[in-house]
């Protein structure tokens, strides 16, 4: 198939950007997005002129590195998919696509579709762990933790970290991201300690970083590849609450 | 130069306790005036990482992702080992010790693997106090499965993404430690070279992927956890970022690197669909705990899987290997799936492929349950292939998976460039000839939390560090000479690009040095891969600068090493004139097309010492002396 792609095309940081048209030919239905990309890119080398920049490594959805806003949707037109896993099967011929970075205040463009996402890190240096030395650990079938418990710890550990979710909510805020990572360890007994004071820390830094407030749009969560839920984060709210309330610090 | 493992005296079961209260101690109030360097923030780094900042040490960690918690630790799928014999199925530190040194084909060092699975246990047990969800039973308690290689069942696992999981678990734990400002922490930043002051690794080169700026920064140690390098192969298992550039530099610097034609190629891949193709996607091992492996019986069968008849179906793995069956090792599986392709009765496109069947498993055990264990794997299958595995068998084919060989270190993970450990994926020190399913992020996490934190503190409690700035003569001179390879690469405005060259060595090598290997293909390989580089060094083409984000330069500085390093593999792999676990030579096999080891002359770890640019290495041998098992051939019959 052929396809014309407008490309959000900016060279640094502090540089002003802008669409730029390509034609691209011959594309097959099995190639994935990004190999789309690659052979683009092959050409424009070939050219003389400079690739477009996007960020990926694993190609399996799992690494959170890629990301990119394909005509208006985050990670693309498919439910639950990371643009690495995005194939062209999902586009016809004739197909015009709009490529754009995530847009954010807290994630700035470094290039093209490259965008930093330190932010996210920082929110999980604040609280986003369990404060356990190596070798403090006692058997790990000491505590049992139900079935049910495990497999929701792991609904909310399954989130990779790409940013989607702040690309696709409205006010460019980071409540799934935090939710579900606080969602993960409040499920578990190993997590109950910190509890309360690891989502107001969490929290607070998100709002440090310029990530926006929840006004539950939702739209975070149809634009998760990961499929989180929202429900983290009215349960993350609690423990906020909680902590907010009770003046723990 | 002599070769020393440093293998503590006694007892097998006793060495490491021995150790370890043999090792100095550095002082509590002394552990903040020491520093580290981690290169790499995957299972061993970030677990290194944490650990040595919780103990005091001052710690710095590189990686060249935006983000610790990118790493390649984070695909993995399947699960990690442990001793912990909770199914009662007669498992032990002695069986999983036994298990690793057979499915390593006998070619791993006795003491370190020993160690590895006494300290298995306490991983399991620090991954659950930091909060990773391993699967559990409706009891409470931690589930396993079998992978490749076992008799038993002691995998643990997260779902299909335990890598994650595990990587998640260490990478917070270096998140705190960067809260608590123990951790100073590099992202985007690529290591270029190893700094070396009067014998001792005192620190890096590095370049800030954003600005380009290249760096020098010092330390009283160094440790690469930088992983493995099956990407020379252009097309593999492994992220696209993956490289050999942090090791091979370090190699340049002086230290060994030991066993490089020792690749595994797995054998549960989703087959290549087109030239365009840009990495290829494992379908975990513990698939085989319920899929079954076949291929029609007859050549050039191209009926559609549900019209060939039970009788009809060649059940290889089941036939060839009845005690083992569908879980036969990892080298064993691919060759045999090689073997039906080759002979004509592979399946799908190019005949490059054999079927992973669950039509038994769902009739037995329920579609439900299949979803509960592989649900995403069934998913992730389905939107790359558009093909429904619940409904369709699998198709799989063999790919470039890990590699076994990397940087020589002791017992104490130390290379014979002092001062400077190598972890994880990236020290050849575990697994032998060929890795067993699930020992890889287990031999990440023992060397990271629970092998380094022991051993570094020995090395510095013998002391004798003078004090290394950046404005060394070594530091100077190293950061120039990267500055000036990247203005080469960007001044040779040649035709092709850093793509194009990786491509054609990546065909190359699977072709000459891939699944199985020869005298002739290996010559060959040997002959072309240095014309190759000539010619990247006069056509290649990056566009852009050196100041900037730049992603083509990337490649080119990590291409340029792959076409260094290519040539110590196929050097390595000419050799070993023997068929050992993932290196299959064709001149050395049994009747049945079995590996045929040759124990009187091979039975050490090749330790090459670098020469210069395409001039042979100097072989050094490590002898590998077995006092506690018997050197078997290895028999999955
Ligand atoms: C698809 C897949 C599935 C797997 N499944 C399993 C499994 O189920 N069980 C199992 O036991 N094993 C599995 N493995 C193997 C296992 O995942 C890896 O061997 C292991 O995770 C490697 O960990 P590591 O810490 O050594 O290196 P990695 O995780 O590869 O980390 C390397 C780190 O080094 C950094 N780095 C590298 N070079 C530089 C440089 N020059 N400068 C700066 N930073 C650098 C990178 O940024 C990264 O942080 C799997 C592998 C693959 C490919
Ligand atoms: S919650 Fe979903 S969209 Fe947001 S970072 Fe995690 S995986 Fe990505
Ligand atoms: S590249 Fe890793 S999730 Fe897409």
């Amino acid at each position: 198939m052929n396809l014309r792609l407008h490309i959000w095309r900016q060279a640094g940081p502090d540089a002003t950007g802008m669409l730029k048209t390509y034609d691209v030919a011959n594309v097959s239905e099995h190639m994935s997005f990004l190999e789309m990309l690659d052979v683009l890119n092959e050409d424009l080398i070939s050219k003389g002129e400079i690739p477009v920049a996007f960020d990926h490594d694993c190609r399996e959805g799992i690494c959170g590195t890629c990301g990119m806003v394909i005509n208006g949707r985050p990670h693309g037109p498919v439910a639950k998919t990371t643009v690495c896993q995005l194939h062209m099967r999902t586009f016809k011929d004739g197909d015009e696509i709009y490529i754009e970075p995530w847009r954010a205040r807290a994630f700035p463009v470094m290039r093209d579709l490259v965008v930093d996402r330190g932010s996210l890190d920082r929110i999980i240096q604040k609280g986003g762990f369990v404060s356990v030395n190596t070798g403090n650990a006692q058997d790990g079938n000491t505590i049992p933790i139900s079935k049910l418990d495990a497999d929701r710890a792991m609904d909310a550990a399954a989130c990779i970290g790409c940013g989607a979710c702040v690309a696709a909510c409205p006010n460019a805020s980071a409540m799934l991201f935090t939710a579900a990572k606080v969602g993960h360890l409040a499920s578990l007994p190993q997590g109950q300690a910190e509890r309360s004071t690891r989502a107001l820390h969490m929290v607070l830094q998100m709002d440090a970083e310029g990530f926006g407030a929840c006004t539950n749009h939702l739209e975070c969560e149809a634009a998760c590849p990961k499929g989180i839920s929202v429900e983290f984060i009215a349960q993350m709210n609690r423990d906020y609450l909680a902590s907010a309330i009770g003046g723990r610090d | 130069m002599e070769l020393n493992s440093n293998i503590p005296g006694g007892p097998l079961q006793q060495k490491w306790d021995q150790h370890r209260a043999d090792l100095k101690l550095v002082n509590p109030a002394n552990k903040r005036k020491y520093s580290v360097i981690v290169v790499g923030t995957g299972l061993a780094g970030a677990s290194a990482a944490a650990t040595l900042a919780e103990l005091g040490y001052n710690v710095s960690a590189f990686t060249y992702h935006d983000s610790a918690r990118r790493a390649h630790s984070i695909a993995a799928q399947g699960g990690i080992n442990a001793a912990k014999n909770y199914q009662n199925d007669g498992d032990s530190v002695w069986r999983l010790f036994y298990d690793t040194v057979k499915g390593g084909d006998f070619r791993a060092r006795e003491a370190n693997v020993y160690r590895l699975a006494q300290v298995s246990t306490s991983i399991i047990d620090q991954c659950v106090a930091q909060g990773v969800p391993f699967a559990r039973e409706y009891g409470g308690y931690l589930s396993n499965r079998s992978f490749g290689g076992a008799q038993v069942s002691r995998t643990f696992y997260a779902r299909g993404q335990t890598g994650q999981q595990l990587l998640i678990g260490a990478y917070q734990a270096m998140m705190r430690q960067v809260g608590l400002g123990k951790v100073k922490l590099y992202n985007k930043q690529e290591m270029m070279d190893l700094i070396v002051v009067d014998g001792r690794a005192r620190g890096i080169v590095s370049r800030d992927m954003v600005t380009g700026k290249i760096e020098s920064y010092m330390a009283d140690a160094v440790i690469l956890a930088t992983g493995g390098y099956g990407n020379v192969f252009y097309l593999s298992t492994n992220a696209k970022a993956c490289n050999v550039t942090a090791t091979y530099r370090a190699h340049k610097r002086g230290a060994l690197f030991a066993n490089p034609c020792y690749t595994q190629i797995h054998p549960t891949c989703i087959p290549q669909s087109g030239d365009y193709q840009s990495k290829l996607t494992l379908m975990s091992e513990s698939l085989r705990n319920d899929g079954r492996i076949w291929v029609p019986k007859a050549k050039g069968d191209t009926r559609s899987p549900d019209q060939i008849p039970e009788s009809e179906r060649d059940y290889y793995l089941e036939r060839k290997y009845p005690s083992f069956g569908n879980l036969s090792p990892r080298d064993i599986a691919s060759r045999a799936a090689k073997e039906a392709c080759d002979d004509g009765r592979g399946v799908g496109p190019g005949g490059l492929g054999v079927y992973l069947d669950f039509a038994d498993a769902i009739k037995r055990l329920g579609q439900e349950v299949i979803a509960d264990r592989y649900g995403n794997l069934f998913e992730m299958y389905e939107r790359i292939t558009g093909e429904d595995p619940y409904k369709v068998p699998m198709r799989i084919y063999p790919a470039v998976h890990y590699t076994m060989g990397g940087l020589w270190v002791d017992y104490d993970l130390m290379s014979n460039v002092p001062g400077l450990f190598v972890l994880g994926e990236a020290n050849f020190s575990d697994h032998g000839a060929n890795r067993l399913g699930a020992s890889a992020l287990m031999q990440g996490l023992a060397d990271g939390y629970f092998v380094i934190p022991y051993t570094l503190g020995g090395y510095f409690a013998k002391g004798g560090f003078s004090t290394v700035s950046n404005d060394a003569p070594e530091a100077r001179a190293a950061v120039t000479e990267a500055q000036n390879k990247v203005s080469t690469l960007l001044s040779i405005n040649g035709k092709r690009s850093p793509t194009s060259f990786h491509r054609e060595l990546g065909s190359l090598m699977w072709d000459k040095c891939g699944m199985a290997r020869n005298e002739k293909g290996l010559t060959e390989a040997l002959k072309r891969i240095p014309e190759l580089r000539d010619e990247f060094w006069k056509n290649l083409t990056i566009p852009g600068t050196g100041t900037e984000l730049n992603q083509s330069l990337e490649l080119g500085l990590r291409v340029a090493d792959f076409l260094e390093f290519a040539e110590l593999m196929c050097t390595d792999a000419l050799h070993r004139n023997e068929s050992c676990g993932g290196h299959f030579r064709e001149e050395y096999q049994t009747e049945d097309g079995e590996a045929k080891r040759n124990d009187d002359e091979f039975c050490y770890a090749a330790a090459w010492e670098y020469t210069g640019v395409g001039s042979k290495p100097t072989l050094h041998k490590e002898p590998l002396v077995f006092e506690n098992v018997h050197l078997a051939t290895r028999s999955y019959k």
